[in-house]
């Protein structure tokens, strides 16, 4: 810019260089040493604060009572009890960085979670991964169906999934009824999954771990991935730059639906008996962890991590607030007030990026 | 180019008027409405005795209610997925006041004020803080049913004066029809002037159609939907109130998944999604089919497991005949008109597809 080469500088030197590192970092970050854009990209994320949020929440229960983290039943349950939320919510980060939502997750859930009974009962002896496998099958073409309907129909996802939701609950109705799985239906070494540790650490817990790191991987290395988040970014810009945005939302709606699906299986070893109403309205809370997570709800941005973290905060202050002294009647209150303030504080963090970065480019 | 080449030419007027009008979606929905009860009157025992039609309205009156302001809002392009929490919270704060000594209308005054109020914070966050409307009212739907649920406990309150309870469910003289269901019309019509016949109505198409182009003309954007989702939190607690004295039970978790229904049977209604588009004879048409449909399957002893897939299965269809019917007809456009150039609906089609909710 030509006036800012006749305006004399007011910084003093010291100041100057920091501006320039601080220019440097929002204008070129790749001519900053390997180190310290690590350093940055990692202290600087949006998953940060949110992760901040759920240590002081750990931290602030486990001051009340030592035992909300310090004692065996504590520390399983801190890991154990958001294993479900977090398939589901790396489910839906998915879905929603393609700029859709799948509100029938809880349906599917409650499909398979079912299925999983049944299985059990009606083939004695069926080995354990083949159920999984069933789970997830199932699981995958409910959100093959989600899927076809809004990629070919070019229908919004959101009222597509909330037909579907209707559906897949009434066919687990219909077909469920008033019976209820319970938990001498199931092998043991099935519900011993649920409560079984490998070193300190629940069995189901690194199954959703290690879905999370999968996911978010392929979201943050792989072509497909990067397709993703550009499709939810601008999907006319990704139609016309050629990108399969038919294939790669319908796969999207796949993984949603097979993670519900393997989320029914966790939900029958977890809880050793199921009924039609399973996971009834938990697809608001995938949506809500998504959100507090920093998933930007019109797709786009991002990371499956930060719906982790989400689903881990929401599951946490829900068993912390007990302990906190406020009545679990409010726990509801408390998470909805979460949820505004991950979205507004979204928001003047990117109304605030937006205008350092226009303040660095006029002032390079 | 040049600009005086042709005259323009409006597609949709060179039909005549009876055919125009026996092609919208709203038609289609009320000839369904109508079908359904025809087949139902003949086919299904009792659905025309005399207590079918008031427990049917009196079913549908919540969610007729809060159709209206709701298919305002769609049409504005935005949702609010949190009346069904503001229902819980009026029918909590009329059931509390009400055993701490204020008399029902007393109550009912300051659960509307509190809804118009749940309203007003997320119209404020939508319009002057511009967060998007899905994301705010899904933390509003926790954070309303969280007070709900907050204030109430596990308790309910169901000691009401008998006097307000009849009320709710008192019919117009012999008609079977509830005596609820002349607030509903009055409603309706106010709303139906407010979006068809006023300017502040034809805004709220401009808004849906084209924000900026709204701004441009003239319409305050902001203001608009900060009233409208005003209106809906009013009129939601309206329906909390209702709640209240016809089931004679306030508990904070009253009218769950409400909105859900709401919503689904204002896009049955012909309203898009997108915004823009959607008529409220549509709507009512929708919920009444939903209400009637619901109805006499329970007339037939079919539970209410396949009646929420008949739902979905309507909500679906409702949805996907547009694209069928455009994908049909462009086929047909395109063998019939090949001498009047390229047809651009096609290239348009592509461009929307993956469009967000």
């Amino acid at each position: 810019m030509s006036d800012t080469s006749m305006r004399p500088r007011p910084e003093s030197p010291v100041e100057t260089q920091h501006g320039d590192q601080e220019l440097e970092r929002l204008l070129e970050p790749s001519r900053q040493p390997a180190a310290v854009r690590a350093f940055n990209t990692v202290v600087r994320s949006r998953e940060m604060s949110i992760l901040l949020v759920l240590v002081l929440v750990v931290a602030a229960a486990t001051f009340k009572n030592p035992n909300f983290l310090f004692s065996n039943n504590g520390w399983r349950d801190l890991l154990l009890t958001p294993s479900i939320l977090l398939l589901l919510a790396a489910g839906q980060a998915v879905v929603i960085i393609t700029r859709n939502v799948d509100l029938s997750v809880g349906s599917v859930l409650a499909i398979t979670a079912y299925l999983t009974g049944r299985l059990f009962i009606d083939v004695p002896g069926i080995p354990i991964l083949a159920v999984v496998a069933a789970g997830i099958t199932v699981g995958g073409v409910l959100g093959l169906v989600n899927g076809l309907l809004v990629s070919l129909g070019r229908v919004p996802a959101l009222v597509i999934t909330l037909g579907t939701m209707y559906v897949y609950r009434g066919i687990v109705l219909t077909w469920a009824g008033s019976d209820r799985v319970n938990a001498g239906d199931m092998p043991r070494e099935f519900l011993r999954l649920g409560t079984r540790s490998v070193l300190s650490i629940p069995v189901l817990f690194i199954v959703a771990v290690v879905v999370v790191v999968a996911v978010g991987y392929y979201l943050h290395a792989h072509r497909g991935g990067r397709e993703m988040y550009a499709i939810g970014s601008d999907p006319n810009a990704a139609v016309l730059y050629g990108l399969p945005v038919r294939r790669r939302v319908l796969s999207a709606f796949v993984l949603s639906g097979a993670l519900a699906g393997l989320a029914g299986v966790v939900h029958a070893a977890r809880y050793g008996t199921v009924s039609s109403g399973a996971g009834a309205s938990i697809e608001l809370e995938a949506v809500a962890a998504v959100v507090i997570g920093g998933v930007a709800i019109f797709g786009g941005s991002g990371t499956v991590w930060g719906a982790a973290i989400g689903a881990m905060l929401l599951v946490t202050i829900d068993r912390a607030l007990p302990i906190l002294g406020i009545p679990d009647f409010w726990q509801r209150a408390v998470v909805g007030v979460l949820i505004i303030s991950a979205i507004v504080l979204d928001r003047v963090l990117s109304v605030r990026r937006t205008r350092k970065l226009i303040e660095a480019r006029d002032q390079s | 180019m040049t600009l005086t080449a042709t005259p323009r030419t409006y597609a949709e007027y060179s039909q005549p008027l009876w055919r125009r009008l026996a092609a919208t979606r709203e038609t289609a929905v009320i000839g369904l409405l109508v079908a359904v009860v025809l087949y139902a009157t003949v086919n299904v025992p009792n659905f025309d005795g005399p207590l079918t039609l008031t427990y049917l309205l009196l079913d549908v009156t919540p969610i007729l209610l809060i159709a209206l302001p709701m298919t305002m809002v769609i049409v504005t392009g935005e949702i609010d997925l949190s009346v069904a929490s503001v229902v819980g919270l009026s029918s909590v704060l009329v059931g509390v006041l009400h055993e701490g000594g204020f008399s029902i209308p007393a109550a009912a005054a300051v659960a509307l004020v509190a809804g118009a109020a749940c309203g007003a914070l997320n119209g404020f966050l939508v319009a002057y803080v511009g967060l998007p409307s899905l994301a705010v009212t899904i933390g509003t739907l926790a954070l309303y049913r969280g007070l709900a649920v907050g204030l109430l406990g596990t308790k309910a309150v169901t000691d009401f004066p008998d006097r307000w309870t009849d009320l709710a469910t008192a019919k117009i003289g012999e008609t079977g029809i509830p005596l609820v269901m002349v607030l509903v019309v009055v409603l309706a019509v106010a709303f139906a002037v407010l979006l068809h016949f006023t300017s502040f109505g034809r805004g709220v198409y401009d808004i849906g159609l084209n924000s900026e182009a709204a701004r441009f003309t003239g319409v305050d954007v902001a203001r608009t939907k900060l009233l409208l989702f005003m209106l809906a939190g009013l009129v939601s607690a309206l329906a909390g109130v209702y709640y209240v004295l016809r089931f004679g039970s306030a508990r904070g978790d009253n009218a769950t998944g409400l909105e859900l229904q709401v919503i689904a049977a204002v896009l049955l209604g012909g309203v898009s999604i997108f915004g823009g588009r959607g008529r409220l004879h549509g709507v009512l048409a929708g919920v009444l089919l939903i209400g009637v449909v619901a109805s006499a399957l329970r007339l037939e002893g079919i539970t209410v497991n396949v009646i929420n897939i008949i739902i979905g299965l309507l909500l679906v269809a409702s949805v996907m005949s547009p694209s069928v019917l455009a994908w049909v007809s462009g086929k047909t456009a395109r063998r019939n008109t090949r001498a009047r150039g390229p047809h651009d609906a096609s290239t348009d089609a592509a461009l929307t597809e993956g469009k967000n909710p």
